[in-house]
């Protein structure tokens, strides 16, 4: 993580057609290091990408690629430096993707462009590198976005930059394909040293695989730290302006709103076994009470983000006899109950005794006809 | 798969040899009909008399009637062809061309323009003069189709401004042979509708001049043009200079179009037309293939059409561009058909 940067703004300020939109800004990245640029839409992160790479006149300040300004640098040894992968779609007509690949080669073939056997070699071993080998020599019009975002960068990686720029290369990929890229983006950083600057919307993956995280909005840099200390759900909730539901940093995911109002039952939960239940009810509109859970408790952000009503207790310690019958009588109150937990252990007595309690007084029913009931 | 990849390649290799040694068998072929045929038929050993001697008896029609109007109509068909490539590069659009964009309409205002102002003063009008007009018209519509294409995204717009602005230059053009002498009337009338009949051999030699120059900077341009279909913002990470690059494309086609406008009169779709079946036949949009492949493809479709524009309704003549629209337009309707079926803008 030491030594300087190797691209970095200062005090560039960004915009379209003269009219400013983020001024002063001072971002940088290291070799070996991923920067993550965040924040809602709309609040300029291609529009720093795209300046930072020239592809945007710079209103004021300067971008410094490898110790010079970038204003001063020739296109070509620019281009060798700097690759990219944007959302721009490429048409490719009538060429297979090695071809696509092999546009990377550009600034280091002659005259007309024709590929070297070095050229071809390092042309492959970028297809091989994305695990793209399949599919290399299949048209480029005629593959999944998946396999395009992927051949995209091994565009980038034939370049043999210093630094990939990434504009959300994952934002129209499934699960598989996001990990998959973000994988070999890491291995990149990892293996040969390369900086990477890239945006992503998907906060959980931002997460895990960010040196630095940038946050975009409000027409300004909003912050620039670690991972572990952008992410948390008080921040994140602010930065998007996130009012109905909430984010969990632990699970880097959104919940939806609490159903609000009087609870309609009383769900018994622990171990993670509440939470399929805590959304089925969500979804099914019901306002419900939770408990007992303590703050270690897997459920517990869940519960939190949920339940209307929510008895807990703090992290890795037993209920106290008060916070026991507080949570039994609201139980017995509300007159229905829910148990998920499939087997108590001797640290949770007190849902147990719960348990018990609901059913010495009948109230308690089954988690499947409950809803189904809802449903009804 | 390594075996499967090299076939493939080889594949590659023998359709590009196949491909340009069927354009130049083509090339030679129709060039060679178009000298045997005519009001005087020639036999081939007439031909290859009147082609090697001076003297010979056949030389006025084989080299004055005939060859005259070959070269021009090779030069000027691969100039559109090329300068048709250009534009589809440009605007990123598989249907743009000289013509459909208005931009030979507008040489062809520009240069009736000045060719009735000249005439009617008692000057001559030169190759240069007559290019240099042209290429001043063509600019002039190009500047507007411009102007047109950042406002509008979406190709078939732009398309249709192109057509509009083709139709206003014609338009005004007739306006403006209205008020030649009768005696400019005929000739300019002539050349409006497009043709390689009233081109001097010393025409052909500013031809030759202007039109191979332009080849062969394009040719050495490829290498960007390349890097340009991926897009600008790629181009421009690839170490593409995008503005000097753009001007040097505007600049190549118009040169071009100008040229074929100057000497003879709009031609219509070859622009669109040859450059589809280039990539068609060749399988491949490299610029590197394309650019020979287009010019040679331009050269054996015009000395095809100008064939049937001389011969078909002998002795009256056809107009080489009502010769290239029958055939030329079916292809642009078939292009734009495909591109619906992918699923094109």
């Amino acid at each position: 993580m030491n030594g300087t940067y190797y691209i970095s703004t200062e005090r560039m300020t960004v915009g379209y057609d003269g009219k400013p939109l983020i001024e002063n800004i001072e971002i940088g990245v290291r070799r070996g290091e991923i920067l993550t640029l965040i924040g809602p839409n709309g609040s300029g992160k291609s529009t720093i990408l795209k300046s930072m790479i020239k592809q945007l006149r710079l209103i004021a300040g300067t971008v410094v690629l490898d110790g010079r300004d970038m204003a001063g640098l020739k296109e070509r040894d620019i281009a060798k430096k700097l690759a990219i992968v944007m959302t721009d779609r490429i048409k490719g007509e009538l060429m297979t993707c090695r071809d696509i690949a092999a546009t990377g080669r550009y600034p280091y073939t002659g005259r007309l462009g024709i590929l070297s056997k070095e050229d071809k070699a390092i042309v492959d071993a970028a297809i091989e590198t994305v695990h793209a080998q399949d599919f290399a020599d299949r048209p480029f019009s005629a593959i999944s976005d998946g396999q395009r975002q992927r051949i995209l960068l091994a565009r980038a990686i034939a370049q043999q930059p210093e630094i990939i720029v990434l504009d959300e290369p994952t934002s129209f990929l499934d699960v598989k394909h996001k990990l998959e890229l973000l994988d070999i983006l890491k291995n990149m950083v990892r293996e040969k040293q390369v900086a990477v600057i890239v945006s992503l919307h998907e906060l959980d993956l931002a997460e895990k695989i960010s040196d630095r995280v940038v946050c975009v909005a409000h027409n300004r840099i909003d912050r620039c730290d670690t991972p572990e200390n952008i992410f948390t759900d008080a921040y994140i909730s602010e930065l998007y302006g996130i009012e109905n539901g909430s984010f969990n940093a632990l699970f880097g995911s959104v919940e939806l709103p609490a159903v609000s109002g009087v609870p309609q039952v009383f769900v018994i939960g622990g171990g993670g076994s509440g939470i399929p239940v805590y959304r089925a009810l969500q979804r099914a509109g019901v306002p419900f009470a939770a408990g007992i859970l303590a703050e270690s408790d897997l459920d517990y952000p869940v519960a939190k983000a949920l339940a209307a009503e929510l008895y807990e207790i703090p992290a890795f310690s037993t209920a106290t006899e008060a916070a026991c019958s507080a949570a039994a009588e609201r139980m017995r109150s509300i007159g229905k109950v829910l148990c998920t937990v499939p087997a108590f252990g001797e640290t949770n007595a007190a849902n147990k005794d719960l348990y018990e309690a609901a059913k010495e007084a009948g109230i308690l029913t089954g988690a499947d006809a409950f809803l189904k009931g809802v449903e009804a | 798969m390594e075996e499967k990849r090299k076939t493939e390649r080889n594949a590659s290799g023998v359709r590009l040899w196949l491909g340009f040694a069927l354009l130049f068998a083509a090339l030679l072929g129709f060039a060679f009909w178009n000298i045997v045929a005519g009001s005087t038929a020639l036999s081939v050993s007439e031909v290859f008399d009147g082609l090697l001697h001076a003297n010979s008896a056949h030389r006025v029609i084989v080299m004055d009637v005939r060859m005259v109007r070959i070269l021009p109509a090779i030069l000027l068909g691969g100039a559109l062809a090329l300068s048709g490539f250009l534009l589809q590069t440009f605007f990123n659009n598989p249907i743009a061309g000289p013509f459909i964009l208005g931009i030979s309409s507008g040489a062809k205002l520009v240069l009736s323009v000045t060719m009735i102002g000249f005439l009617s003063r008692g000057i001559a009008v030169g190759s240069v003069t007559l290019i240099v007009a042209s290429f001043v018209g063509a600019m002039l519509s190009m500047a507007f189709v411009l102007a047109i294409s950042y406002r509008v995204k979406r190709m078939s717009m732009l398309i249709i401004c192109g057509v509009m602005i083709g139709y206003i230059c014609s338009a005004i053009t007739e306006f403006v042979i209205r008020f030649a002498d009768d005696s400019n009337i005929v000739k300019l009338h002539d050349w409006a509708m497009g043709s390689f009949a009233n081109i001097q051999w010393d025409n052909v030699i500013v031809i030759a001049a202007v039109v191979l120059p332009a080849l062969v900077i394009t040719f050495l341009l490829s290498k960007p043009i390349g890097a340009y279909q991926l897009g600008e913002t790629y181009a421009q990470n690839m170490g593409v200079n995008i503005k000097a690059f753009r001007i040097a494309l505007i600049l190549l086609s118009g040169v071009l179009s100008a040229c074929v406008t100057a000497f003879a009169g709009p031609i219509s779709f070859v622009g669109v037309a040859v450059p589809h079946l280039m990539r068609r036949l060749f399988k491949t949009a490299k610029p590197i293939v394309m650019i020979p492949a287009c010019f040679l493809g331009g050269a054996v479709f015009c000395l095809f059409c100008d064939l049937i524009a001389r011969t078909a309704f002998a002795p009256n003549e056809l107009s080489i561009s009502s010769v290239t629209a029958v055939f030329g337009a079916p292809i642009v309707i078939l292009v734009m058909l495909r591109r619906q079926k992918e699923g094109g803008r």
